[in-house]
Parts: C-alpha cells; structure tokens; sequence
C-alpha cells in the first residue's frame, strides 16, 4: 500500500494509514528522499499513528530516513507513536536513538518551526 | 485375568456403603433427630447464650469488644446457628458470617478468635446435650450423629466467611496500594511530575510506565519529572526499567529529568556501571521543575520583580 506524501509548505507529512510491508517502507524511504529533493523541503514528518505494530525493520528505515534526509538538508520527525508501541519498542531495544520525536503531528510542526527558527538566528 | 482382577474390587464397592450407613445417618433419620436437638436448644437458649458468652470471655477471646457486645453478638449467632441447624441451609448463615466478618474484622479480631469462637460455641452446646442425654447412653449417640456434621459444617462456613472477607480485603487494599503508588500529577500546562515512593518491582515499574505513556498522551506533555527521593534502593534491574521509561516517553516527544537520587543511590549506580548518560538529572524536585519550567519557556519571577521591572 502506497503511503500519501503531503506538501505543507515547507515541509513534507508522509501519513502511514495502515500496516505496511517491508516493501512498502522502502519505498516509502526512496519516495521521501526523492521528493525532499523535489520540493527543496526543510522538514519531513512521518505520522506513524495508525501503526500499533514497530517492528526492527520498520525502525531501521525510519532512522535511515531521518539521517538521509538530514544529508539532504531536511529535519525528519517522528508523530503519533502510541504509548503501547513505545513500550515494546524499549522492550526490545529499539529506542530510535538519535531520530526526533513528536507527540502528533501538531507538535511536530511545532517542533520543525523552532528548528528553522534556530537555523534562522544562526544564519544571521 | 480381567475378571478375577475386578472382582475383589467389586466386593469392596459392595462394602463400602454398608460402612457408611452405620455410621452416618442418611437425612431421613437425623431429621427428627435434628428437630429434637433445635427444640431443645431453643428452650436452653438464654441459659446456653450466658455460657458461651462467659466461657469467650474468660478464655480471653474477642478482648476487642466489650462484654455487651460480645453478648449481642453471641445472641444472634446462637439464633443463625440454631437456624441453620433446623433448616439445614446455610446461606443465612453465611450471609451473617460475611456481615459479622465485615463489622469485626476493622475492629482487629483475628481469625483464631472467630474459630475459636466457633468451637467454643461446639463444645457449649455437645456439653448441654451430654447432660441432657447422660442417661440413655443410645440415644445421646444418635443425637451426637446428628449434631457432629451440622456443627462442624457451620463452624466451617464460619471460619470460611470470615476468611474470605478478609481476603477480600486485602484484595482491595492491594488494588488501592495499587492505584496510590503511581500518581501521575500536572503542575502545569505541559508538565507532569511522577513521584515514586518506595520499592519497584519489575510489575510496578512496568505499570508504572504505562500509566505514564497514557498520561503523557492525554495531558499531551513535553517535560516529565520523575522524583525518586522515595526511592529506598536501586539495582541494576530497577535503574534500566528508569532508562527504558525515559527512553519509551521520549518516544512519544516528551523530555525526562529525573531528581532526587541520594548519594547512596548514585554511588550504586556508577558502582554497578549503568548508562546513565542518556537520562537528564537534577539534584532535587525543586531543581527539576525549575529545569522544567525553562524547557517549557516559562521564567518564575516573584511579584516585587514584576512590579519593579514595569
């Protein structure tokens, strides 16, 4: 099943709407690093809310994600992981270290306008 | 083969009813027996009643309540025990155990005391039956036959009554230790704190976190403060489920300090090497919420400050 990719201005919302393959996720991962090029994107928000399942492979490919698109110039975010799937994932060690996370999308916005904020007064 | 085997087995078969019919009277006998027993203990009610209630008290029993009480207590159960002795059931009686259970129990009466009670209660009344019957030696045997098995199943659902409401007590106090020991408190928008007092377990510390998860969803928080000034002692396995709720609150977007690890507690941790370095701590509570607070962006100021600074 194909993952909808969103353009929110700068920024690019990829909202998981179910269960997904191994398969799927890696093309959900070339299609995210395709289209951060595409749309000269600042940040990516991945929206795992409908996801009551995290398995390895699936918190590989979001890291792998997060640092490709950083090499391409883009925050990424994770939104919406559900108390239960946080718990098994500590429990099985997969801590997405290093990967920013939000609690919904709403905050994950917030989060990616403060990060280019800071940018911003960097820049200056 | 089969059949020489199986035979003697059916012998003892055969026997085996003829033994308990001497010596347990079926229903239909010990009815009248029964109602003989029941009139008597009626008609002796008070003189028996005074016996058992001096006997409790001089055995020292029930020292929880006083001689009135216990005097009003032994009334009505002399009448449920008399009761279910002539009806043969017990659900009266038990209903009054349950109800006897849930007035003393509060009271510090132990078990040993309503079993003792019980037996006591037993003895008074196979006492006023071995003077009754101290002529017709037959006759007292039947009654005894009659009496023994309704007496021991009464002190049975007693003792049985009584013990499963304080099992049900102790049920309810463990769900209330339960719900009590993890509060996950809102001090201000944004921000919880946790407090732990007193030991974890890996079943505590796995509720605790997910209470945490879900109050972090709901309250939709960004920092936590986990206080573990109550916290008596930490092991490796104690400090890792820390690390994996730090870890699994981080997940869903909100930032963990823990505070208030005492000196024995650090020197445990660094002794038994857990890796620590992903947790943020601060000294105390106060140093937490502080934190807290500019994570969150907000300054405390007091109001002379304010006022001076408009």
């Amino acid at each position: 099943m194909e993952v909808p990719i969103l353009k929110q201005g700068q920024y690019l919302i990829a909202s998981i709407q179910s269960a997904l393959t191994d398969a799927d996720l890696s093309e959900l991962r070339e299609a995210l690093i395709a289209k951060v090029g595409h749309y000269r994107a600042r940040g990516v928000i991945v929206d795992v809310t409908a996801l009551d399942v995290m398995d390895s492979f699936a918190v590989r490919t979001l890291r792998d994600v997060t640092h490709m698109a950083r090499l391409r110039g883009s925050e990424t975010v994770i939104v919406g992981i559900q108390p239960e799937v946080a718990f098994a994932m500590v429990q099985l060690g997969l801590t997405l270290k290093g990967v920013a996370t939000a609690l919904d999308l709403e905050e994950g916005l917030a989060f990616l306008n403060q990060r280019s904020r800071e940018r911003n007064d960097h820049g200056r | 083969m089969t059949t020489k085997e199986v035979t003697p087995a059916k012998g003892i078969v055969r026997i085996s009813p003829m033994l308990s019919a001497q010596h347990l009277p079926s229903r239909e006998d010990t009815a009248p027996l029964l109602a003989e027993l029941v009139s008597h203990l009626r008609e002796s009610r008070t003189q028996l009643r005074e016996e058992w209630a001096r006997r409790i008290t001089l055995t020292q029993l029930l020292t929880a309540m006083s001689e009135d009480e216990i005097f009003a207590e032994a009334t009505s159960v002399y009448d449920n025990y008399v009761e279910a002795l002539a009806t043969g059931t017990f659900e009266a009686l038990q209903a009054y155990a349950r109800n006897l259970s849930e007035r003393i129990i509060p009271r510090g009466v132990e078990t040993h005391e309503v079993v003792g009670i019980v037996l006591l209660l037993r003895d008074v009344l196979a006492r006023s039956l071995f003077a009754k019957y101290h002529e017709d030696f037959t006759q007292l045997n039947r009654i005894l036959d009659a009496y023994e098995p309704a007496a021991n199943r009464i002190a049975n659902t007693v003792a049985v009554g009584f013990v499963q409401e304080r099992e049900r007590i102790i049920l309810q106090q463990q769900e209330a230790i339960r719900e009590l020991s993890t509060p996950v408190l809102q001090v201000r928008e944004r921000l919880l704190i946790l407090p732990i007092i007193g030991v974890i377990d890996p079943h505590r510390a796995r509720q605790l976190t997910e209470q945490l998860l879900r109050a972090i969803r709901t309250n939709r928080a960004k920092v936590v403060v986990i206080d573990i000034t109550g916290v008596a002692a930490m092991d490796a396995n104690v400090a890792n489920h820390l690390v994996q709720t730090v870890e699994a609150a981080r997940l869903l977007g909100a930032t963990v300090i823990v505070t208030g690890l005492s000196p024995e507690i650090a020197q445990t941790l660094v002794t038994i090497g857990v890796d620590l370095s992903e947790m943020a701590t601060v000294g105390d509570l106060q140093g937490g919420i502080e934190e807290a607070e500019r994570l969150l962006g907000y300054k405390v100021l007091p109001l002379t400050d304010v006022t001076t600074q408009n």
